[in-house]
């Protein structure tokens, strides 16, 4: 079973390596650039799991390790 | 009184904080390898800075789950002094032992430099060798040094007194200016409700001899020792 793991910033806390970038679309031209924030992608490849337990057992992986939920939120997608 | 030092795969202050409490203060260190599962004997343990696991994943991350960081856990419950300086002081944050996070910092550059910081509370076993509000030129190396929590977490820091360094300017005033990473309120150094753990950012070790271009950092050390004399 393989999982998509999204880790982003929460809303309102600033991300200046996303901020960093947008400003070099925009000087590149890409004035339809309105704002870039920048994330993680995590795919795990998992073993003997169904999907609720899968979805359970990554939850928690996000919340003791993938993201700190002080400033992130997470995502998971099974496939 | 017996200093433990942990080194983390990356640590690279070790030394420094080894030499500090061996040489300059004439203390007993050990080196205590991460993988170790007890802290048994130490009156204070120090989390040196350096870039533990190579930064992946976030600052700290992954080395608040190395072995040892359950007994730095248990010992700082029990009331064990735990100093964290930069690298350290982010592992203490990932372990909960601290509020908040360090964060890129915002001009996103890796800084290497002595800034000015102001001591907010010298009530503190760490700060108490200090004048409330003595300015302190101490040098920071980081990356990550944008000190961020939530507007509750922050007010419950400054209705407690849990800030205890602020970036500032050579005469003591707290502005954008002075502060070299983004941190709110210019926060450089934070301690736990119990008065026991404290993360800071300035690295105080390695300004203990004038020798080595500054000793501001003697202070944090020698507040330490005063709970033995």
């Amino acid at each position: 079973m393989k999982a998509k793991v999204y880790v982003t910033f929460k809303k309102g806390v600033l991300d200046p390596q996303g901020k960093a970038v947008g400003a070099a679309l925009e000087s590149m031209g890409y004035h339809e650039v309105k704002s870039l924030r920048i994330g993680k992608f995590i795919e795990i490849d998992l073993n003997g799991l169904s999907k609720t337990e899968a979805e359970e057992r990554l939850k928690e992986m996000c919340k003791k390790l993938l993201a700190n939920t002080v400033v992130e939120d997470y995502k998971v997608e099974i496939e | 009184m017996k200093f433990g030092i942990i080194v983390f795969p990356g640590s690279n202050c070790d030394h420094d904080c080894y030499h500090a409490a061996k040489h300059v203060f004439g203390q007993d260190a050990e080196y205590i390898w991460h993988k170790e599962t007890s802290v048994k004997g130490f009156d204070c343990i120090i989390l040196p800075g350096g870039f533990s696991y190579g930064d992946y994943l976030r600052t700290g991350a992954i080395a608040r789950f190395s072995p040892v960081m359950n007994e730095v856990i248990k010992f700082a419950s029990r009331g064990g002094l735990v100093l964290g300086i930069c690298n350290g002081f982010q592992i203490l944050t990932e372990a909960g032992l601290l509020p908040g996070v360090l964060m890129r910092n915002k001009g996103l550059r890796f800084i290497c430099q002595s800034v000015y910081i102001r001591v907010e509370n010298n009530q503190t076993i760490f700060t108490k060798a200090y004048q409330k509000g003595q300015i302190l030129h101490i040098p920071i190396a980081h990356a990550d040094g944008n000190y961020f929590a939530d507007k509750d977490a922050i007010k419950r820091l400054e209705d407690n007194n849990q800030i205890i360094f602020r970036y500032s300017t050579k005469d003591g005033q707290i502005t954008d200016d002075a502060n070299p990473n983004g941190s709110l309120n210019n926060i450089a150094g934070v301690v736990n409700e119990n008065g026991n753990v404290f993360g800071t950012m300035p690295h105080p070790e390695r300004v203990c001899e004038s020798l080595l271009g500054g000793d501001d950092g003697r202070g944090v050390f020698e507040g330490i020792l005063s709970i033995v004399s």
